[in-house]
């Protein structure tokens, strides 16, 4: 294992060390792995909280700012943060106006979010409500299953439900555009390389080198299947098609196309992925309205990409132009 | 039949449950590999030792006050779906088992039943998902029909202790239905249940201290 780290062990509390002194207009609650808005609690406004598992970042520490999430928590490496960490940054968020928790769906994370949110309410009487994303295509979603697993459009709905709740929109209005983002985006990811968690040690999953894992999750989870490896417009195809065939991307207003790295991929790479993913969509008849190109939300230092495809209407539209000031995005500020 | 179970006794039961977990640590971890994200052994371990810490240093003074300190540290200290899912059976069992100094074993019985409807209603798991359900649901079945018959409460937790053995290598064939194991699909097949395997532990644990 090559990795820039000191011990494994300490690898998610130093990091928030560098965080904190990055980004001195954020907050850094050490003990409970907490990034917090330098402001927080913003009176009137819904409290926007997310986290899960550490290593996917930016995702969720970088997108706390203004315009987006008022904290994040961080738990270990690929592992759920619990309960405590999430009362606590219900707590230090919570303006009056209730508070809106962003959960990824796995098992863990959504287990630790009801735990969070029914102490939150038998303690302080504070109003939670949680929102899933469950937008990656590559899982068969069924009673026979726990589920689609959060990806992509979380990133996207942090962006769109924390610029509803700046506008000083009530709590049900910010978890209804939230939930609208996330039955309107879907998503596809694969992998050229594993990823290797620290306190492992040793790659996650075997990918030869002649070979790539379509339909991978963040945390590298197998895919749908594994293939050789082949020229970036096949691999765009195998993204594109399975997320147009899951949703209805024609309507006028267009998508978001997010073409998000896992960590491991160069920038020329995910531009040269956009060109191949653009040509497909105008040929299947689908706007891109806007884009977003860069990682994102990470699997360490996997090599790889997810496409995830928003249908956007104007509403929409106008909260994803709206200004944001985080450490991962910044624009309109 | 036995005296009533007071916090020392069931004291022990938790004890001897950590030191299961401690000496079956990397086999749990290993079967975690297998159909997981290979940390149930070293996460189910964390929490126990600080359930012991937190119990030498706290000295409950009730049944209830103690396994509520048991949930809320595994809750705190072990993360992932093991640690809502251990942590809720032994909230519930707290609530059950009541602020009494001692409990018989009807209500030892009705705790752990109450713990297992926990493990439910917080993991919606039904029987055959491949999960720690498929343990500690035919434990809890075979400790009330032992009772039921007038057993003492020994023989009902040696009879308890063979279901959830039994329910752990019913999962081997099974399809998981439920938490990270069930994106493999049909690749779960032919691996035993982790959550299953540390449930039966739990089981045996209290066989051992408490028959």
């Amino acid at each position: 294992m090559k990795k820039l780290i000191n011990d494994p062990a300490d690898v998610v509390a130093e990091a928030l060390r560098g965080i904190e002194a990055a980004h001195p207009e954020l907050r850094v609650d050490h003990e409970q792995k907490l990034i917090i808005r330098g402001d927080a609690p913003v009176q009137g406004k819904v409290g926007i909280i997310s986290g899960g598992g550490s290593g996917h970042e930016p995702l969720h520490g970088g997108f706390v700012g203004r315009g987006m999430l008022d904290a994040a928590c961080a738990g270990e490496v690929f592992t759920s943060p619990v309960p405590d960490q999430m009362l606590a940054a219900t707590r230090a968020v919570d303006g009056g106006a209730g508070v809106l928790h962003v959960v990824k769906n796995y098992t863990g994370d959504v287990m630790n979010f009801e735990m969070a949110a029914e102490l939150a309410a038998a303690e302080t009487g504070t109003e939670v409500v949680a929102v899933v994303t469950d937008d990656d295509v590559a899982v068969q979603d069924s009673l026979y299953t726990a589920g689609r697993r959060g990806v992509g459009v979380t990133v996207l709905l942090e962006k769109i439900a924390g610029a509803a709740a700046e506008e000083g929109r009530p709590l049900a209005d910010v978890a209804g555009i939230a939930r609208t983002v996330n039955e309107r985006g879907r998503s596809m990811g694969m992998a050229l390389t594993s990823c290797t968690v620290p306190s492992a040690g040793t790659p996650t999953f075997d990918l030869p080198e002649n070979e790539m894992e379509i339909g991978i999750g963040i945390h590298g989870e197998p895919g749908r299947r594994r293939v050789p490896v082949a020229p970036a417009r096949e691999v765009a195809a195998m993204l594109v098609e399975p997320v147009l065939a899951d949703f209805d991307f024609t309507g006028s207003g267009g998508v978001l196309a997010f073409v998000n790295g896992m960590g491991g991929t160069p920038q020329i790479e995910l531009y040269v992925m956009f060109n191949e993913i653009n040509l497909l969509l105008a040929k299947a008849g689908v706007t891109v309205a806007r884009s977003l190109v860069g990682s994102y939300i990470t699997s360490l230092e996997m090599a790889g990409c997810s496409l995830t495809l928003l249908a956007l209407d104007d509403e929409l539209l106008r909260l994803w132009d709206a200004p944001v000031s985080t450490p991962g995005l910044r624009w309109g500020v | 039949m036995a005296a009533d179970l007071d916090t020392v006794a069931l004291s022990t039961w938790l004890r001897e449950f950590a030191g299961a977990v401690k000496a079956e640590k990397q086999h749990l971890t290993q079967l975690d590999s297998a159909i997981g994200d290979a940390d149930h052994g070293t996460n189910v371990d964390r929490g126990m030792t600080a359930v012991l810490a937190a119990l030498d240093e706290a000295a409950p003074s009730s049944v209830g006050e103690m396994f509520k300190l048991v949930g809320m540290t595994l809750v705190s200290k072990i993360g992932g779906a093991s640690g809502p899912l251990l942590g809720t059976f032994f909230l519930r069992f707290g609530a059950t088992a009541g602020d009494e100094q001692s409990i018989d074993a009807a209500r030892f019985a009705a705790a752990f039943r109450a713990g297992l409807d926990g493990v439910v209603a917080r993991g919606k798991a039904v029987a055959g998902d491949k999960t720690m359900f498929d343990a500690l649901a035919p434990a809890a079945d075979a400790l009330d029909a032992a009772l039921a018959r007038g057993d003492d409460l020994g023989s009902a937790l040696s009879e308890a202790a063979a279901a959830a053995t039994a329910g752990r290598d019913a999962t081997t064939p099974m399809l998981a239905r439920k938490g990270r194991a069930s994106y493999l699909g049909d690749r779960s097949i032919g691996h035993q249940d982790p959550g299953a395997t540390s449930s039966a532990l739990l089981v045996g644990a209290a066989a051992r201290a408490l028959g």
